[in-house]
């Protein structure tokens, strides 16, 4: 049976009926539009769908069947964090209070939401250990160029114009070097160390008067520890540059480890990981970013302030010149922030630190189920995701780690992340969270032990998976080819303009 | 925790196939000296508690006004079924698409998306969301200088200044340069960007231009000449970038027209709550000549093994996690949720209904247009505008202030919003949209009048009630 809906759908536009749908807006004045001139007034009509309410909501929900979600299993996808989206949020994030708020109203009349804003940024900075945080940056990715622009502004500030070199290991998620790009910096990558660490001496030869920072991720995409932090921190400063933490794996040492307090002098946050905020489909998150001292005069504006008596407000334009400036209009991705700090005051300094502690014993006993079946190449305790590699499997089966992935969907399972990080061949990047029970956990070691199984024996099944899907695997080479990324309707599109 | 499934039992049983006694151990290989101190935070707060505690937070914003408050946010109505299907797990706990087999309803409702946002702008090509409309224009504006191999952009002044500012904060690590057009001063055109001003600009000797960028309507509420401005552009060589409001483009010219290369904009008012600034909608278009220079994810139609017709992510050589450094864009989470919410919008209202808002929503703003002139706050400038406009208010910002205590929103005070132009500093840029009531236009027309009599040293009465109707010029 299959994990997902098997009925697919016409697309909306073919269920367009012209003359459906109608008796929602009021009919406006025939001379409405009479004040535009008409050369630019529409002359040819958007060909938008026609359908009466039942057809709309049919459609999207009959859509949604054919999705995988957390509400509907298990969704162990290393470096994605996709634990539970509790529900109480989503009813917070629409209060109208909060959803009916203008981003541009004054300060007096917004009081609830800027103090809420205030409390998390306290809140995010003691998770971090940071001195002080913004919360515009929409993304992981654009807290990572919010981070890296800092960087760039704080070695211009020092009249330091050489530094013109972005580190990152091998390890790292694509993001951190296409952010580097974007900041104008050039990347380079360092090899990681046999053990799946860092390697301090390829470091070493690397830093150097040219580099202005060095981003790692910590634990690391193989969910490892970096052991020998300390001593590449202490390097990275004593040339000069600056290190950015990528706080995609925060899930796993919250109470443990604060990055700021270890020396980090800047990070992000991906709250749609650590702090349960929806993943929607593929957004909206938000990635707001933490900084040490060296780094406060350059956060984005307008901050979040706190007056002595208790008010709060933003900065005003042009109120802190040494600001890097806007990433985005308005304030943040407010309504995902709401969300964030209700599920850090559901938990408090406790809960959050079981969270991590609940997460990294997961993982370590799903390692645990699958080693002697998988390769698990770097066998020491790990954080909250591991990797297990189907090399062993490859070389005398020829089943290879996407066909593992596609047959676990036939068991019920999302797959894991595969083929990331790049370092590991035929690898499986496996994060169950904190919020998935025991048994869930044995029955997905109980399913990649079986697959295990049916490579050797039925190699053809696995090879030929998913078979309970609506569709199975997609030409993915034709839709590159002659790419079709959009429907034209034919249809209604020569009709005049309705009045 | 809350939210965690582990008895006591549980653990134990997990640490004991692990052969350990503590979880502690896991965390052994944190060095000593690196280990975090105390964590302190408010909190943990039961559910019920936490509830209530979220209704007072939010009680303590004021939504009651009559707002008349614009500038690149707006209130629209919403179906209820928008946000019943956003409510459905299916949709916004799913994770990004990377497994077509199980991610079919995400995928196809993207290339929808794609199709309906590409009708509305009559362009080939429509990624799959970015941020916000700030974040779009200067991903446009990157656009541009890769396309054209060109470093410097224009961009008009009524362009919408945090869109200004993104543009000019992404663009300081590409060392690429940002100059301002100008706007006509007086006459017939005022507010409006400066045609010879950008002639001027397009044609100074080796400083070639990748792009200009304009608003529509721009940031003022008023009607740009866009077909002059992109023959101008293309003259030069350079691209045309529309910053474009979506609703609008139901009556609208829209870019692919006028002959814009690349369009953007917020999509906030297609069926997304205001939610204090976020989470929006970065849209984001172009031709089938710039589809492999436009960042963010595409959704492309396909078939399966078996010919069946299918949705799947492609050309993704542009992405990061393919190219890493030499990929269009950094941007990997992007706001889909947002974007489903435009679709199913767009699907419930329908091509008549996006008119009907567009021109109810002009309607609106020539009545209050009356309103307000006739109790003593003209317009600014002459051109025509959609359903946004600026008033000349003297004192604006002490004004807009004291508005509010008669429970009126009015609009922005440009004093404050734009502070480098003077010319500007007497505006109130207001707007009226299909849900602004004739009600809230008497409210708003009777309590200036009353605060300009005041201020003026005629004043009386303030407080006494709204007269119905009055203040309202006769207008009705």
């Amino acid at each position: 049976m299959s994990v997902v809906g098997e009925r697919l759908q016409p697309t909306i536009f073919e269920r367009s009926r012209p003359g459906r749908g109608d008796g929602k807006i009021p009919h406006p004045p025939k001379d409405a539009l009479e004040r535009i001139p008409a050369g630019q007034r529409r002359s040819r009509p958007a060909a938008l769908p026609e359908l009466n309410e039942p057809e709309v909501v049919r459609h999207y929900v009959n859509l949604g069947q054919l999705n995988y979600a957390v509400d509907t299993g298990f969704y162990p996808l290393g470096s994605c964090t996709m634990k539970w989206n509790p529900k109480l949020n989503e009813w917070a994030a629409r209060l109208p209070g909060f959803a009916n708020l203008h981003p541009l109203v004054p300060d007096e009349v917004a009081q609830g939401t800027l103090q809420l804003l205030w409390e998390l940024e306290e809140a995010l900075a003691e998770i971090g250990g940071m001195r002080a945080v913004t919360l515009q940056p929409a993304a992981g990715a654009q807290g990572e160029l919010t981070g890296i622009l800092m960087v760039r502004a704080y070695h211009r500030s020092r009249g330091d114009l050489e530094r013109t070199e972005v580190l990152v290991p091998d390890s790292s998620h694509g993001t951190n070097p296409a952010t580097a790009s974007m900041a104008g910096f050039r990347t380079v990558t360092v090899p990681s160390a046999a053990d799946g660490g860092v390697d301090l001496d390829a470091f070493r030869a690397a830093l150097g008067p040219r580099t202005a920072a060095v981003m790692i991720t910590n634990p690391s995409t193989l969910g490892l520890f970096e052991a020998r932090i300390g001593e590449l921190l202490a390097d990275v400063h004593a040339v000069g540059a600056l290190a950015y933490m990528d706080g995609a794996n925060l899930n796993a040492i919250m109470g443990r480890f604060k990055p700021g307090e270890a020396g980090f002098d800047v990070m992000h946050f991906n709250v749609h990981k650590t702090f349960s905020t929806p993943h929607g489909g593929g957004g909206p998150g938000a990635g707001p970013v933490g900084v040490g001292e060296k780094l406060l005069p350059f956060l984005p504006s307008p901050r979040v302030l706190r007056e002595p008596d208790g008010t709060y407000r933003l900065e005003r334009p042009g109120e802190r010149p040494t600001s890097i400036g806007r990433m985005r209009s308005f304030v943040g991705n407010t309504g995902v922030l709401v969300r964030a700090w209700a599920y850090i005051r559901a938990h408090g300094a406790a809960g959050l630190r079981e969270v991590s502690d609940d997460a990294v014993l997961a993982a370590n006993y799903l390692k645990h189920r699958l080693a002697g079946t998988y390769d698990i190449p770097y066998d020491r305790p790990c954080k909250h995701e591991f990797v297990a590699a189907a090399q062993t499997i490859r070389k005398e089966t020829g089943i290879r780690t996407l066909d593992i992935a596609k047959r676990l969907i036939d068991y019920g399972f999302h797959p894991p992340t595969i083929y990331f990080p790049l370092i590991v061949e035929e690898a499986m990047l496996i994060e169950p969270t904190e919020t998935e029970s025991r048994e869930t956990l044995d029955a997905f070691a109980d399913a990649l032990i079986a697959i295990a199984a049916e490579a050797h024996e039925t190699p053809e099944l696995v090879h030929d998976a998913p078979h309970s899907t609506p569709v199975r695997r997609l030409d993915e080479a034709a839709a590159a080819r002659q790419p079709n990324l959009r429907w034209r309707p034919t249809a209604g599109a020569e009709t005049p303009c309705p009045d | 925790m809350p939210y965690g499934p582990h008895t006591p039992d549980d653990r134990a049983r997990m640490l004991a196939a692990l052969g350990i006694a503590s979880v502690d151990e896991l965390f052994s290989d944190i060095p000593e000296p690196l280990r975090a101190t105390r964590l302190e935070l408010p909190g943990p707060q039961p559910e019920l508690e936490l509830a209530a505690r979220l209704e007072r937070l939010a009680a303590r914003n004021r939504v009651e006004l009559a707002s008349f408050l614009g500038a690149g946010a707006y209130r629209h109505y919403t179906p209820p079924l928008v946000d019943q299907i956003l409510l459905r797990g299916e949709w916004y706990t799913a994770y990004t698409p990377y497994q077509p087999e199980v991610s079919q309803g995400t995928l196809q409702s993207i290339y929808e998306y794609e199709s309906l946002i590409g009708e509305l702008m009559a362009l080939d090509v429509v990624s799959a969301s970015h941020y916000d409309g700030a974040a779009a224009t200067a991903e446009a504006a990157l656009m541009a200088c890769r396309a054209t191999r060109r470093e410097r952009v224009l961009v008009s002044r009524a362009v919408h200044r945090h869109y200004r500012e993104t543009i000019a904060t992404y663009f300081t690590g590409g060392a690429l340069e940002l100059d301002e057009i100008p706007l006509v001063a007086e006459g017939p055109a005022a507010g409006t960007t400066d045609l010879a001003a950008l002639e001027r600009l397009l044609g100074e000797p080796d400083r070639p231009v990748a792009g200009v960028i304009a608003a529509q309507p721009n940031f003022l509420g008023l009607l740009e000449p866009m077909a002059e401005i992109g023959r101008l552009a293309h003259a030069a060589g350079a691209l045309f970038v529309a910053v474009v409001e979506p609703v609008s483009l139901a009556v609208l010219e829209p870019p692919g027209a006028y002959g814009a290369d690349i369009a953007a904009g917020e999509g906030q008012p297609l069926g997304i709550p205001l939610g204090y600034g976020g989470p929006y909608l970065g849209l984001l278009a172009t031709t089938d000549a710039l589809v492999r220079q436009i960042p963010g994810r595409l959704i492309g139609m396909t078939t399966d093994l078996d010919g069946r017709r299918a949705f799947v992510m492609t050309l993704r050589a542009r992405e990061q996690d393919i190219r890493r450094e030499k990929a269009a864009s950094n941007i990997c989470t992007n706001q889909a949720l947002l974007a489903l919410a435009a679709s199913v919008y767009l699907a419930a209202i329908g091509p008549h209904g996006l008119r009907d808002v567009a021109a109810l929503g002009a309607a609106r703003a020539a009545e209050l247009e009356a309103a307000l002139a006739a109790a003593g706050a003209p317009r600014m400038h002459a051109g025509p505008y959609l359903n946004e406009f600026v008033v000349r208010v003297p004192d604006a910002v002490a004004v807009h202030r004291r508005l509010l205590g008669h429970g009126v929103l009015a609009g922005l005070a440009l004093a404050e919003a734009e502070p480098g132009d003077p010319s500007l500093a007497e505006g109130l840029l207001v707007c009226a949209t299909e849900v602004t009531t004739r009600e809230e236009i008497d409210l708003f027309a009777w309590a200036l009048g009353e605060e300009l009599a005041a201020s003026s040293g005629a004043g009386s009465g303030a407080g006494a009630g709204v007269p119905v109707g009055a203040g309202g010029g006769g207008v009705r």
